[in-house]
């Protein structure tokens, strides 16, 4: 038996399909009453455009297992920050190429040097940097520390 | 003194707007991303206080420029002298705009605002890419410098509107940038304001005509 809490937390982030909206800490909270299922939601980063598709995402997993009336409330605070990122979804991360957020400098993804350099603080989704490693030439994205 | 939300939600809407102009057209593709990111980063925290506010394409789409309630600052063309987009002309803009918004922000997340406490993290960044480019372009070459310092000054004048009530501690963060980047720091002299009435330059006009138009010709649609 699948509970309505594991169906909202296996939907996959659009933008980094590597990991669920629970392993990112973007999902906050479900609970059902009287048939009603309501699902709280915090964005990463205010502007984040996936924001739409993952309510869409939440409503459709919904669906397909029988929940039809569903509420999804975005709540800001406390603030989304990389420290609500799970283990598993570090694990995620770093397994799809994606450096996850650290303190320092990153390692590389490829072949896990630690000569780095930030080409840019901003990559493909405002959460993410750009980086080329010294050691094998290669780009990685990682995700900004915040 | 604390801005009116719709201040702060204005300020970002018009900003994110004019940062928009840049995609697909900034120097490097790393920075069209940048830039891109900024403006989304804007526009995100505009609609959050807009639907804080009211309905937030009611508010963005339906009200006529002298109900913007925007510093004059963040509607200048970019590179008003040059008749064209300006890049540093744009750094120099955002280092005084994000200065301004990360201590806005950081005030009213203290005070245990939920958007702001988004916002501040985001402006900080921000901040410290306009710095960067400051210091790079401003301590560069003699036509980079030369243009950058050009910049601070076209821009100075407007920087006293946005910095109403946080000027100190905004000198405070902007000055030590200027020095680093060996520019001189510009002298107070005129002070145009009135954007915080209602009372704009013509060009929030044509910004405005271009954002509104899609929803004022089809009011409501949809994608």
């Amino acid at each position: 038996m699948v509970s309505v809490y594991d169906v909202v937390a296996a939907v996959k982030d659009p933008e980094l399909p590597v990991i669920t909206i629970a392993e990112l800490g973007v999902l906050r909270s479900v609970s059902t009453k009287e048939g009603r299922v309501t699902v709280t939601i915090t964005p990463t980063y205010s502007g984040c455009p996936a924001m739409d598709a993952i309510r869409q995402d939440i409503r459709g997993a919904l669906a397909k297992a029988g929940h039809d009336d569903v509420e999804v409330v975005t709540q800001l605070s406390p603030a989304w920050s990389t420290d609500m990122i799970s283990e598993s979804g570090r694990a995620a991360l770093a397994r799809s190429g994606i450096a996850p957020p650290t303190a320092g400098d990153p390692a590389c993804t490829h072949c896990g040097s630690g000569q780095v350099l930030q080409i840019s603080r901003y990559a493909s989704t405002a959460c993410q940097s750009l980086w080329k490693c010294h050691g094998c030439a290669e780009p990685f994205n990682a995700v900004k520390t915040i | 003194m604390t801005p009116q939300p719709i201040e702060l939600a204005d300020d970002a809407l018009v900003a994110a707007q004019r940062l928009s102009e840049w995609v697909s057209r900034a120097p490097t593709l790393e920075e069209d991303v940048a830039l891109a990111n900024i403006a989304l980063d804007q526009l995100g925290v505009a609609r959050l206080l807009l639907q804080s506010i009211g309905d937030e394409d009611e508010l963005a789409y339906r009200r006529g420029d002298a109900d913007f309630r925007n510093c004059l600052l963040v509607e200048l063309p970019f590179g008003r002298s040059r008749g064209d987009l300006d890049f540093g002309w744009t750094m120099a803009w955002l280092l005084y705009l994000a200065a301004a918004q990360h201590l806005r922000y950081a005030d009213l997340a203290e005070a245990g605002d939920g958007i702001a406490a988004k916002a501040v993290k985001e402006s900080a960044y921000h901040l410290d890419h306009a710095s960067q480019w400051t210091v790079r372009l401003g301590d560069g070459t003699a036509e980079s410098r030369q243009r950058m310092q050009e910049a601070v000054d076209e821009i100075w004048p407007y920087t006293h509107e946005l910095t109403e009530g946080i000027r100190e501690r905004w000198l405070a963060v902007v000055e030590p940038v200027l020095k680093e980047a060996t520019l001189t720091r510009p002298q107070d002299g005129w002070k145009p304001d009135g954007g915080r009435k209602g009372l704009h330059t013509e060009h929030l006009s044509y910004l405005l005509a271009e954002m509104q138009a899609l929803h004022r010709a089809h009011p409501g649609v949809t994608w």
